[in-house]
């Protein structure tokens, strides 16, 4: 493992002075000669045809530059993995409201603007099916769920088990289509070049957009680069890419300039990806000891009709808990909706409010404490595969986080705390997300001013990548982080993981390390750094491929503590407690932002984040930030974050798990476990809100 | 954004002038209506400015009226000692809506006349009977947990979203409107609609009229009153129901009382019956509770906002309550 100097230390994000003073340009914001503006038509129809598209009206208004759809749109090229989304404008088919069906280009936005507003697109409609339930006829059984885990899996007997168990809890949780809002709004802005194109463009990763136009435009290796210096945020919208890119890049070829497109903030709620909503069933079976006997969860989420994304919901039951009979099921509908895709904690999220819920519900029927309960089926290896962990400390993190949170004078009756209008509760949940390492490469020059150049297609999404990737490569090079330059976000520099998945800085490090032993080795071998310096490159697939096969995971505990108004229903969250165990934690400064806002987002996952799907119109109908709320300054008050001194040298050469998603990973079940707590009502449906928390009052 | 005109009169005269057409619009914070033009809802092609116009001013004649200009900040407003002493229900109601920077720019003529946040109201591409009438109302199926239970018809159930103008309503306020026939006064409780079968026409306002000021009347025992509004965020969002009282008790009686309440109607909703139901009896919880549901007797709930009817008395007996002890 790396020497440690700067990993670790809570460096100041790098770029923070030209972020704040507004010198880093964002994708929306980088001005090209001669550039125009694309406003993006969308389906007010849920299925069916576009069968008229009259844009003379449009054309003939002032600034209007063209208009394109799928009559003249260019025609793109699809390879076999090509996401069917990105196929936009090449026919007339409308497979959810939302749907692009016409780009206005016009020379300001404005112009763009009005005239999407105005364009006139007729429809023949169909009926759509757009309601999702455990009961649809259509469900089925996808062959592996996101990215690729099996679908079912199953060990010993689950109903011989249940049947003979002492305590079981049998429930149905569900959770409500949740939308990724970065605050930066999807953006690119698209040249070309001949047949070369260049993309600015807001995402996750440059190389897999990159790969993306590539083959969408029918170019050759090399004939596309795609630009994110800084990005505002992603929560895995910007892990793929997005229609808006592609309709920048035809946009550009069409008009031959070029071209910027800008997504509303409305249109986000259609066009990024969204998480599923999902039912859950959960049945759990227990010794009167408390030690499980069987567990089973069965997961349903939907797709849409354009392709399949299968949520792993019940992932997380494969490996938390020592049960011998286990059981995971997923089902899938594909339905007239837009596609859900990745968002912060993909599965494990919404999973762990079902399984983490089910546990405070066992812990009670046994009459154990809930940590109690967890300590007790606590698995030696990974129990569904047999695998063993490289590294586990759930146990340590519950233990530390009831010591920090104060758990230990617990009353476990719910409903019995009151401090005037207000009921009192606490709760506490697991988490954890896997650790994985995905192949990149990089590129370390050494100058002969004794500086040093590291070239990474990593992508700072606001994380404090890079940054904390300036500290692993001065650490790598025995240099201070002042003499080391970290460059990154662009596609010239080599294929490299997304940011996504908690798999980022775990992937990069290794890349970046790898290059720097051999910059270093080379150093050495040749005395003195050339005029021009000398550059070692390092390509990581085949170390990933020779990784041991082991249960590789961050683990964590969170405490929270709820008061709820019983005259409004209104949960408030005085404070939460995380306690993290992930590998080694590069920045402490940027690490703990991460981990609070995983935290912040878990309050809005349970207290207030909810896609409202209307039927009558297939479209989630609170499409901004006023309707669909996510928390704000007001909700969110003590958040202590704090992990544990974890050393795990069977991940990658720095010793990351990977802290994106975990934060936000059984806050909801902490939460909902507290609501039970303080009312003595459970909660299986999120989020919690007045309304509902009201009428079970009552 | 279509492309639209921008004047910025220097009088009221010039700016009502202006105004007469139904494709203008008055400008002040613009906290509103620039959404909503953004999202195509409106589509005015001048908008007038009221911000020349002198209306920034908060000010008390001998009789202890206050008279609040239409273009004062829903911040200085709040702020204001005068409102703060004689009418902490305003300030706090004022508080309770929207943000800091939204306060700041936000004016009190404007905060009267924002349009409901019905979502079906606010995308051009659904039906609406408020924005194209006669197209239908696809919130009575749809998403309407947070949509009227008073006052409704079934032309239309969105709610009026200000918590400024449900504390005005409790107070009595009078506004100030210039029109083309000249000033005049209108009590607040008579400047907004029911939707019934016209639900596009919210106010009596004729077509150009301004708001220049809003009085509010000398009401001693508003020194002792509140605001208090339920959401599903600690701040930054709209009312699931909200409450604006004042209590005037003698001993153990009801001397007076003011009750109005936001997010459950089409308008700032005076809960008349709940006050009449009140005044000159006991204060106690029972007697509150009494009040609020014969007030909700008329609640019509639909599929997913019934939870309003006991929201709505439970805040009654609450807010009351708190005012009764002094707290």
């Amino acid at each position: 493992m790396t020497a440690t100097t700067a990993i670790g230390a809570g460096l100041n994000r790098i770029e923070a002075a030209a972020k704040v003073t507004g010198a880093a340009r964002y994708a929306g914001e980088i001005p090209l000669d001669g550039h125009a503006y694309g406003s993006v038509v969308q389906s007010t129809i849920a299925r069916g045809q576009v069968t008229m598209i009259d844009a003379d009206a449009v054309l003939a208004r002032p600034g209007v530059l063209a208009v394109l759809t799928h009559d003249n749109a260019p025609r793109l090229h699809r390879a076999d993995d090509t996401d069917a989304e990105l196929l936009v404008l090449q026919d007339d088919r409308v497979r959810y409201r939302g749907q692009a069906v016409a780009l206005v280009i016009a020379e300001t936005l404005e112009q763009a603007r009005a005239g999407a507003e105005l364009l006139d697109v007729t429809y023949q409609p169909e009926d759509h099916d757009v309601v999702f339930a455990a009961d649809h006829p259509r469900l089925y059984a996808p062959e592996h769920v996101n990215p690729n885990y099996p679908t079912d899996t199953s060990v010993g007997d689950v109903d011989a088990a249940l049947a003979s168990a002492a305590i079981v809890v049998d429930a149905t949780y569900s959770t409500p289509a949740e939308h990724n809002n970065p605050m930066e709004p999807h953006a690119a802005i698209a040249q070309w070049d001949g047949d070369r194109l260049t993309v600015y463009d807001s995402n996750q990763g440059a190389t897999s957009v990159r790969q993306a136009l590539t083959t969408l435009f029918g170019l050759a290796d090399g004939a596309v680069r795609v630009l994110s210096e800084h990005v505002g945020g992603g929560f895995g919208a910007k892990g793929s890419t997005r229609p808006h890119a592609v309709l920048a890049a035809m946009g550009a070829r069409f008009t031959e300039r070029p071209i910027r497109v800008t997504l509303t903030r409305q249109q986000m709620f259609a066009m990024v990806g969204y998480r599923t909503p999902t039912i859950q069933h959960m049945r759990l079976g227990a010794d009167a000891d408390a030690t499980l006997v069987a567990l089973e969860h069965t997961a349903y989420s939907q797709t849409s009709q354009v392709l399949e994304f299968a949520e792993q919901t019940a992932l997380i039951s494969r490996l938390m808990y020592a049960a011998p009979n286990l059981r995971t099921r997923h089902r899938v509908v594909a339905l007239d909706v837009p596609t859900p895709r990745w968002m912060r904690a993909p599965g494990e999220a919404p999973g762990s409010f079902a399984l983490e819920s089910a546990m405070d519900e066992l812990a009670t029927a046994c009459g154990v404490d809930p940590i109690e309960l967890r300590v007790r089926n606590e698995p030696s290896v990974e129990p569904d595969s047999g695998l063993p962990f490289s590294s586990r400390n759930l146990i340590a993190c519950l233990h530390e986080g009831a010591e920090r949170f104060g758990w230990a004078s617990r009353d476990p009756r719910p409903g019995v705390r009151r401090d005037g209008r207000w009921l009192i509760g606490t709760g506490v949940a697991s988490s954890t997300y896997p650790a994985r390492s995905a192949p990149s490469t990089a590129a370390a020059t050494a100058l002969a001013d004794g500086s040093f150049v590291v070239e990474i297609t990593a992508s700072d999404i606001g994380t404090g990548a890079r940054t904390a990737l300036t500290q692993i490569a001065a650490d790598e090079l025995r240099a201070p982080t002042e003499r080391v330059e970290v460059r990154i976000g662009d596609s010239d520099f080599g294929q490299a993981m997304i940011a996504g998945g908690s798999m980022g800085t775990a992937s990069w490090s290794w890349a970046i390390a790898k290059a720097c032993r051999e910059l270093l080795h080379t150093l050495h071998e040749i005395g003195t750094v050339p005029p021009e310096g000398v550059t070692a490159h390092a390509d990581t697939a085949e170390d990933i491929k020779a990784q041991a096969q082991l249960s590789r995971h961050a683990f964590g505990a969170q405490f929270a503590e709820v008061r709820v108004d019983v005259d409004t229903g209104e949960v408030r969250v005085p404070r939460l407690c995380g306690v993290f165990a992930a590998g080694r934690i590069i920045n402490a400064k940027t690490g703990r932002s991460q981990l609070i806002g995983g935290m912040t987002m878990g309050i809005g996952m349970a207290l207030l984040e909810e896609g409202v799907m209307d039927p009558q119109f297939g479209d989630y109908v609170n499409h901004d930030l006023a309707s669909y709320h996510v928390p704000v300054n007001g909700d969110v008050h003590d958040i202590d974050v704090s992990w544990i001194d974890e050393h795990d040298d069977r991940l990658n050469p720095v010793g990351v798990k990977g802290i994106g998603e975990i934060g936000i990973v059984g806050t909801a079940a902490a939460l909902a476990n507290a609501v039970w707590h303080a009312t003595g009502h459970r909660h299986r449906h999120l989020p919690i809100r007045p309304d509902r928390v009201l009428t079970s009052l009552a | 954004m279509r492309q639209f005109g921008y004047e910025r009169p220097e009088y009221a005269a010039d700016a009502v002038a202006l105004a007469e057409r139904p494709e203008v619009r008055y400008l002040a914070g613009g906290t509103n209506l620039v959404d909503l033009m953004k999202l195509g809802v409106e589509t005015p092609d001048l908008l007038v400015d009221v911000s020349a116009l002198p209306y920034e001013f908060v000010q008390e004649d001998l009789d202890g009226l206050v008279r609040i200009g239409a273009g004062v900040r829903n911040s200085d407003l709040a702020a204001h000692a005068l409102i703060r002493s004689r009418y902490p229900v305003l300030a706090q109601a004022v508080l309770a809506g929207a943000s800091g920077q939204l306060r700041n720019m936000a004016t009190v003529g404007g905060n009267l006349l924002q349009r409901t946040r019905c979502v079906y109201f606010q995308d051009v591409s659904k039906p609406c009977n408020k924005r194209m009438p006669g197209s239908g109302c696809p919130a009575r199926k749809g998403d309407h947990h947070n949509l009227a239970i008073l006052g409704a018809s079934d032309q239309c159930i969105a709610t009026n979203p200000s918590d400024m103008a449900v504390a005005l309503t409790a107070l009595d306020a009078v506004v100030h409107v210039q029109d083309h026939a000249g000033p005049h006064e209108v009590p607040l409780a008579e400047l907004y609609r029911l939707p019934g079968s016209d639900p596009q026409r919210e106010t009596t306002l004729a077509p150009g009229a301004l708001i220049t000021a809003v009085d509010l009347p000398t009401l001693p025992f508003a020194r002792r009153s509140r605001y208090r509004k339920a959401r599903e965020r600690a701040s930054y969002s709209f009312a699931i129901g909200s409450v604006a009282a004042a209590l005037d008790v003698e001993g153990d009686v009801v001397r007076d009382v003011r009750l109005a309440f936001g997010a459950v109607a089409p308008v700032p909703w005076r809960a008349r019956t709940a006050e009449a139901a009140l005044v000159g009896g006991p204060v106690n919880e029972e007697a509150f509770r009494a009040a609020a549901e014969a007030e909700l007797a008329a609640a019509e709930p639909l599929r997913d906002n019934a939870y309003k009817v006991p929201l709505i008395t439970n805040l009654v007996v609450r807010t009351l309550a708190e005012l009764a002890a002094g707290s």
